[in-house]
């Protein structure tokens, strides 16, 4: 067992987000704060630099990162727009919420690929964890992880087409030669409008 | 059934309808003789992508299919969906809701006695996978006291639909305090005996003890939550280091893995992780008393805010139209950390529900902690995770 993991052996002081966001511009001049209109602030990160960060993250000990405790995948097509002129954002967007258990504070991390080419690197040798919250990603958003050693479906059948939580998603007509189609529904709105 | 013989190694799929797996979880195992060198969680047989229904529902549509991510829990699950919403509507001043003192103490009492109901299944189930029959009915015997206390309150055994944004839907019934302290009594004498009959059984322990140990570095990297983590000897626990809803005031112990099985035991074993939901179960009693002494009286009108019980009317205005933004809260499950990320676009409907459950996190150790094994021991690891399928594949 390791000593900082185990009980009132030193727990660390709790960053804030401010420390945080500048000890990773140090190291990382391309990483961006940013914050949503309900004041959750997080730290953007350009994809093919994401396991490099989440290596700082996890190995400095000020900021200690040790533990993946979600990874979510969104897709922006239908997001509202901060203000209307600004352009429409199509992106998929991997949001990594983390937390210290030496230091008891929370960080998210976002990044951000386009939707054409969703590429971001993957963080499966820093957590283990992430190669099952990676293979959940591609499943259901298409989100592809450069550098996951088994990248494939984990809860939809091998053979399906299309990732459903992505906005543009088309629901299937059959499967396996079965019908799908109930009456009264529409494919177009989606079966539970 | 499938086997494929390669050379000396056998490859053969363990489930999807092993009784041991608890629900329909296939493995793909590879083994040299009796001893396992690979194996490969298959999961998804029980996928009804309820993050995909989450963005066509309203928020508080929601909370019935929270009770199916996980129905073992399902107050628990409810508790982490409605406190989520309820993060975000507080991130805004005008969509704040104040919770009635009552509501929160009914909402901690219940999702303990669910905590402990789940844990009696997790162990009985772990020793009736093991062989012994007799200790399951034990501790399921003790499940449907509690089952009782939901029914008469809210109607359902199993899946509850009990708690909603604002608070909960129903006041407890009369006379429900006295009947929920003379159930703790009695549970505490059944632990004695559950803990006569099994726990302390040599040939029990000696089955489990040292049996696939989990490291403290390795339960952290592989995102082992709750009693899992806690075997391990990680003293972390969301009630008491990063508290939500009023646990804060309670005082309880968090139970740590200390290698109880004795000489061969190790810590993160397969006993440390049984003895470990046996001790929190004493925990929960604590906090359940607790709750009882303080907990106001009922004030007979569902929005006072000491006495009452919900804040229908507030809730339903809030959820209209909540803040646009995104929050992530995490919520103590029996299973570990329920995770909800919530996206909102400012609409009625969810834009993003992210949930994150301990099971599916939990199955993520198995390619690195199955090989070295005996088959035999597999079953022992499945039930020592206390894996509920429903909440894998959601």
């Amino acid at each position: 067992m390791s000593p900082v993991l185990s009980r009132n052996l030193n727990r660390g002081k709790a960053q804030p987000f401010d420390a945080i966001l500048a000890k990773v511009m140090v190291s990382f001049p391309s990483a961006k704060a940013g914050s949503s209109p309900n004041g959750e602030r997080w730290i953007a990160v350009q994809p093919s630099e994401m396991l490099e960060v989440a290596r700082f993250l996890k190995n400095d000990p000020d900021l200690s990162f040790d533990s993946l405790a979600c990874l979510t995948g969104v897709d922006l097509l239908k997001y509202p727009v901060a203000t209307k002129d600004s352009p429409p954002c199509t992106d998929l967007v991997c949001v990594y919420d983390l937390h210290s258990l030496r230091h008891n504070h929370e960080l998210r991390v976002k990044s951000s690929t386009s939707r054409e080419l969703p590429v971001v690197a993957s963080v499966e040798s820093v957590w283990g964890v992430a190669s099952f919250f990676e293979r959940e990603a591609f499943d259901l958003l298409g989100v592809s992880f450069a550098g996951h050693p088994n990248l494939r479906r984990i809860l939809l059948p091998e053979d399906w087409i299309g990732n459903p939580l992505r906005k543009d998603y088309v629901y299937p007509q059959t499967y396996g030669g079965v019908e799908l189609k109930r009456e009264g529904q529409t494919f177009e709105s989606g079966p539970y409008q | 059934m499938n086997i494929e013989r390669d050379g000396d190694y056998i490859t053969l799929s363990m489930g999807p309808h092993h009784p041991a797996t608890h629900g329909v979880l296939r493995l793909e195992v590879t083994t040299d003789g009796e001893v396992l060198t690979a194996c490969k969680p298959d999961v998804g047989y029980l996928h009804r992508s309820i993050e995909k229904i989450g963005e066509n529902l309203e928020w508080f549509q929601f909370v019935p299919y929270t009770d199916r991510v996980d129905y073992v829990c399902s107050m628990n699950s409810n508790h982490a969906w409605v406190c989520a919403v309820e993060k975000l509507l507080a991130t805004s001043p005008e969509t704040k809701l104040q919770i009635p003192e009552r509501a929160e103490y009914i909402r901690v009492l219940f999702a303990e006695l669910n905590r402990i109901s789940s844990h009696m299944v997790g162990v009985g189930a772990m020793t009736m996978d093991l062989g012994a029959f007799t200790p399951f009915l034990h501790a399921i015997g003790q499940r449907e006291y509690i089952n009782d206390i939901f029914e008469k309150t809210c109607g359902a055994r199993l899946t509850y639909n009990y708690m909603c944004v604002g608070g909960v839907n129903h006041d407890l019934y009369p006379g429900a305090e006295d009947e929920i302290r003379k159930f703790l009594t009695g549970l505490e004498v059944a632990m004695k005996d559950f803990n006569r009959l099994i726990s302390t059984n040599n040939i029990f322990k000696g089955r489990l003890a040292g049996t696939a140990t989990i490291s403290a570095q390795d339960a952290v990297s592989y995102g082992m939550v709750g009693p899992n983590l806690r075997a391990s000897g990680v003293d972390f626990d969301l009630r008491r280091d990063l508290p939500y809803g009023i646990y804060d005031r309670f005082q309880f112990d968090v139970p740590l893995g200390r290698a109880y099985a004795g000489s061969k035991g190790k810590i993160g074993d397969c006993y440390d992780r049984f003895v470990v939901r046996l001790l929190e179960v004493l925990e929960s009693i604590k906090i359940c008393r607790q709750v009882l002494d303080q907990m106001p009286p009922t004030a007979g009108v569902a929005e006072d805010p000491v006495g009452g019980w919900c804040v229908a009317k507030a809730a339903q205005k809030a959820l209209r139209k909540p803040p646009v933004g995104e929050v992530y809260f995490r919520c103590e499950n029996p299973r570990g950390e329920t995770g909800y990320h919530l996206v909102s676009d400012g609409t009625k409907i969810p834009y993003r529900v992210k949930i994150r459950t301990g099971s599916f996190t939990a199955l993520s150790i198995f390619e690195k902690l199955v090989p070295g094994l005996m088959i035999a021991d597999l079953v022992a690891v499945i039930g020592s995770l206390d894996i509920v399928l429903p909440e894998v594949d959601r």
